[in-house]
């Protein structure tokens, strides 16, 4: 079967963020992405003693670009102050084309 | 009765003992926890009962009534954010995001409290005015702006737009239970009331015994919060007995001056004494990022909410009964 290899994008934040960071995908141009509750604990003692609730685990699907915009709007405005880790790594998927917007951006 | 009295009735009634309960729970490291859902539940039954059973007495109440009692409460709201911020920020010497978020906790109202004292009251024979439900949604958002106001205006926040703050506090499912059950209750005819008050009367019960279990998750919560007690340093532990105790007698005095009954002057107290720990948490953590969670997760949870429930609703009751003799 034909496949193409994109880039997956996996989130993982304290929970109160997952609206925003829904609508930042989305804005930056994922086609969708998929949403599970999860927990955990990291290097921040913030997220031990922290908020209620777990984490969110966030896994998007796109090109390259997209993928790059994604990690770059988290880092500029949200790896100094919250509990979030991403990180990138390459998929091979059939139907490609369902994973990018069409448009100059990709 | 005396304060003692009233105290020792208070502890030993099934409110503070199931709370109490869930304390020790906690503490012997028990694994007892109410499922997540079935307390999700029991929440929205007790904010939806309230609710209802404050629009139904609105239906009845006057404007007149209403209209001093709810002014006073906006004036709480506006009061209690700035004292706490100030009191933080000049005698703790605490960060402007740390004192702005616990601010916009004690500006806050707790629910739980407000439910407590409601049923303390009506056990003590004091009934409190029927529309005291709507006063609660009254004071629920104005603290929380006014405290990441004066934050905003002090340091960086984060760049979310006010309108989505607003957006999340007014839609909070608290707000949507009190405002929306409100409106029904307010709605429904007397007939139609009667069919269903047997589930959602605040007196009967179901709700006071679904509120029992509740006590026990409160308990639960505010015990996993208390090894953080030794992190908070005694000023906050202080801070969170003495700021509900001014803000308690200064709602009672200002409820009784807006004609409010001994039993509704206590509520009123009760509210203003409180500390949110469910709206504002997510509301702070969002706008202000540099305030530190455990200080006011801690403060309004594992100090404010446990000396309400124990002694801070009698104390008020006590200061509305003699405010009530004079």
């Amino acid at each position: 079967m034909k496949t193409t290899t994109l880039t997956l994008v996996t989130i993982v934040a304290e929970e109160v963020l997952a609206r925003e960071l829904t609508a930042l995908v989305r804005d930056e141009g994922a086609t969708g992405f998929t949403l599970t509750e999860c927990r955990g604990e990291g290097s921040r003692e913030l997220r031990s003693q922290g908020m209620p609730g777990g984490n969110t685990r966030l896994e998007v699907i796109a090109s390259d670009e997209v993928a790059d915009r994604i990690v770059a709007r988290l880092a500029e405005h949200y790896f100094a102050s919250y509990a979030v880790i991403a990180w990138l790594s390459p998929v091979s998927v059939v139907r490609g084309d369902k994973y990018l917007r069409p448009g100059p951006t990709g | 009765m005396s304060l003692t009295q009233i105290l020792g009735a208070n502890l030993l009634s099934p409110i503070p003992l199931a709370f109490a309960l869930g304390i020790f729970a906690r503490i012997i490291k028990s694994e007892l926890q109410l499922p997540k859902d079935i307390y999700a539940g029991i929440s929205l039954y007790l904010l939806f009962a309230l609710g209802l059973q404050g629009g139904v007495e609105l239906h009845h109440a006057k404007l007149a009534t209403i209209a001093m009692p709810a002014a006073v409460t906006l004036l709480l709201g506006c009061i209690t954010p700035v004292t706490t911020y100030f009191a933080l920020r000049r005698l703790g010497r605490f960060s402007v995001s740390d004192a702005a978020g616990i601010a916009a906790h004690y500006g806050s109202v707790s629910a739980v409290t407000f439910i407590a004292a409601t049923t303390f009251t009506k056990g003590q024979g004091a009934e409190p005015e029927g529309f005291m439900p709507t006063l609660l949604t009254l004071l629920e958002s104005p603290g929380i702006h006014i405290a990441l106001a004066i934050g905003a205006l002090n340091v960086k926040t984060s760049t979310r737009p006010t309108r989505e703050v607003l957006h999340e506090v007014l839609t909070a499912r608290t707000m949507i239970l009190l405002v929306g059950g409100l409106i029904v209750g307010a709605l429904m005819n007397e007939n139609q009331w009667k069919v269903i008050e047997p589930f959602y009367e605040t007196k009967g019960p179901i709700f006071r015994g679904a509120l029992c279990l509740f006590m026990l998750e409160m308990g639960i919560l505010a015990g996993a919060r208390f090894s953080d007690l030794k992190k908070v340093g005694a000023f906050l532990l202080a801070f969170g007995v003495l700021m509900p105790i001014l803000h308690g007698a200064l709602g009672v005095w200002l409820g009784s001056m807006a004609g409010l009954s001994a039993g509704g002057a206590t509520v009123l107290g009760a509210m203003a004494a409180s500390a949110s720990y469910i709206a504002a948490p997510p509301a702070v953590r969002l706008t202000l990022p540099d305030a530190n969670p455990t200080l006011y997760l801690t403060s309004a949870l594992a100090i404010t909410f446990p000396f309400n429930i124990m002694f801070g609703i009698p104390l008020y009751y006590e200061i509305a009964r003699r405010l009530a003799h004079h």
